[in-house]
């Protein structure tokens, strides 16, 4: 069987989930190997990782001479790799970097690519949503090698023994690949929170907080969730734009979206509707997000959220 | 200097988006404008011109491809203040995928800096239907320029540029050189509104349309039918069934809310 490869998203080695789901994806296609770019010395411990989740083969891509270059670079390195081991389809992380990647990577191998799929199927299908997941397509790649980006959250990871052979690749950068440049980062302080795209849960606030997200942070910490923000929200400068879900912001999907004080503008609804589950509150009962809620409470946020933050708080005890 | 700055005509996201039998967005029969995303775009492309203003000259040209109705999205742009449009038209084009679009982009570009090179390729963060976020990478892969993306803030000097921008993890100072492919978000700076001058202004300005032959392209290269993926199904989601709601007093839907919870095993 045919490679199927995965570029791992992590962090200085440490390999994020969304990955685990990309290889659960990528062995209903072929064989699930991994291709880790980054510091040569950390490709056993990345294939440690993603050999639970099935990778036979872990391409490890030195990144010493292209640490800090944006997109190009990586983009040349997947192509090399593709053209030596033929893969039956090359999936990527569904990030904004990713989604670059994979446009320059399809324009290298002269091969099809589709975005921000929800789903993977064994005959090669892709699931996306489309019109603020109004319409569910299912398409497919029919002209090269097919390159497909996923979003996090789309499949459970299932675990599954890999032999994780750890494969050196010495791609071969040019200097045109090297000219965008990190020229300064400022790391965001760390909220202890989980990231909002790869979270299972998320819980949000809007206009309705008046600015308070007081209410909304105790019930988020006490779910383990991350916390969101309308665009109206961020507008009025109560959260920086990272926090922002919506159209413009991140578009998410999880298990739970929790929604309060927000009123579920067209903008909103196209970055939260594919999530699994949908709980809102808010005073206005005409809201339009009552019409996506699973769980509906027309109420007073800043009475309703902590009333539930201590109920929960008092079960679990 | 040269800069270009892409423009889209999109179906109006408050209006009903649906799909034509051959699954192809439907772009002939819904209200469309330029998206709103690419506002952002024009106005940065003529920030640049007007900081430059004092010593050199500074062109801003609109660039869109798709059907008549288009021409929309680069008067749009032309009334906000870009000098000149160009209209990248054809019957064959309808129903290409990114990569064909990409393409179309790329050939307009290359004719464009025929003159005098381009020195940017000014694009939004995303369409507001399709909101890929493919078409500036495949553009400048393309092209065979660097691309600096999903700027909130632009500032450049000469031939370089510099951009800063949030990721999920730390803000981002990048650094590129002229020529470049540019993207910017909605957090860049709002977008102007065209003043009465600048309409009748607009309607002075040469908008240009070109077909594929005048790019050099031809028609089998585009369109759905070169299209390098295919769509099998686009199914209308099933309208999500009626939630329970409930009305709260003082607190009390904290246990029916909790028991809604702990039924779907998320306490």
């Amino acid at each position: 069987m045919s490679e199927v490869l995965v570029l791992v998203d992590h962090v200085d080695g440490a390999v994020k989930r969304s990955t685990f789901e990309l290889l659960t994806l990528a062995a209903r296609l072929g064989t699930p190997a991994a291709v880790f770019i980054g510091a040569a010395d950390a490709g056993a411990r990345v294939a440690e990782a993603v050999r639970a989740y099935g990778a036979q083969r872990v391409h490890v891509v030195d990144d010493a001479p292209i640490k800090g270059y944006l997109v190009a670079p990586t983009a040349e390195a997947l192509a090399q790799l593709a053209r030596q081991v033929e893969p039956a389809a090359i999936l990527i992380p569904s990030g904004a970097e990713g989604k670059e990647v994979a446009g320059r990577l399809s324009v290298k191998l002269d091969s099809g690519l589709i975005t921000d799929a929800i789903d993977v199927t064994e005959d090669g299908a892709a699931v996306q949503s489309a019109f603020a997941g109004n319409y569910t397509l299912t398409g497919r790649v029919t002209k090269g090698t097919p390159i497909i980006t996923v979003k996090p959250n789309s499949v459970a990871p299932v675990e599954a023994a890999g032999a994780g052979t750890v494969v050196p690749f010495a791609a071969h950068i040019s200097d045109a690949a090297r000219t965008a440049q990190i020229v300064a980062t400022q790391p965001r302080q760390a909220t202890g929170r989980p990231e909002l795209t790869e979270a299972a849960i998320i819980v949000s606030g809007g206009r309705g907080t008046g600015g308070d997200f007081t209410a909304v942070e105790a019930l988020a910490d006490e779910l383990g969730a991350a916390v969101g923000a309308s665009r109206a929200a961020v507008d009025s400068g109560w959260k920086p734009h990272t926090f922002q879900v919506g159209q413009t912001g991140k578009v998410v999907s999880p298990q739970l979206y929790v929604a309060n004080g927000i009123s579920g503008a067209i903008q909103h609804r196209a970055g939260m509707q594919t999530s699994k589950t949908i709980v809102a509150v808010n005073k206005d009962e005409e809201a339009p997000i009552f019409e996506l809620t699973d769980f509906g409470v027309v109420g007073d946020l800043h009475t309703v959220l902590p009333a539930v933050t201590e109920e929960i708080r008092r079960r679990r005890a | 200097m040269n800069i270009v700055v892409l423009v889209k005509h999109v179906p109006d996201a408050t209006a009903d988006r649906r799909f034509e039998p051959d699954l192809t967005v439907d772009r002939v029969g819904v209200d469309g404008l330029l998206s709103e995303l690419d506002e952002y775009a024009v106005e940065q492309a003529l920030q640049i011109k007007e900081k430059r203003a004092d010593g050199e000259e500074v062109v801003v040209t609109a660039l869109t491809v798709g059907p008549e109705q288009a021409a929309e999205a680069a008067r749009k742009a032309l009334q906000m203040g870009a000098d000149r449009a160009v209209h990248v038209s054809d019957d064959a084009i309808a129903g290409s995928d990114a990569l064909a679009t990409s393409l179309v982009l790329a050939r307009a570009t290359e004719r464009l800096g025929e003159g005098a090179p381009v020195d940017v390729v000014m694009c939004g963060m995303a369409s507001t239907d399709a909101g890929l976020s493919v078409v500036p990478a495949m553009l400048a892969e393309r092209l065979g320029l660097p691309q600096v993306t999903l700027a909130s803030v632009v500032e450049s000097q000469g031939d370089q540029v510099r951009i800063k921008r949030d990721t999920d993890a730390a803000t981002e100072v990048i650094g590129g050189t002229m020529p470049l492919v540019l993207s910017v978000t909605d957090q860049s700076g709002e977008a102007r509104y065209p003043s009465f001058k600048g309409i009748m202004a607009a309607k002075k300005k040469p908008l240009e349309t070109w077909s594929l032959a005048d790019i050099g392209l031809d028609a089998s290269a585009v369109g759905l039918a070169a299209a390098y993926t295919t769509v099998e199904e686009a199914a209308a989601r099933p309208p999500r069934a009626a939630g329970e709601m409930v009305t709260d007093q003082d607190g009390s839907s904290a246990a029916a809310l909790a028991d809604f919870l702990a039924s779907k095993k998320f306490i």
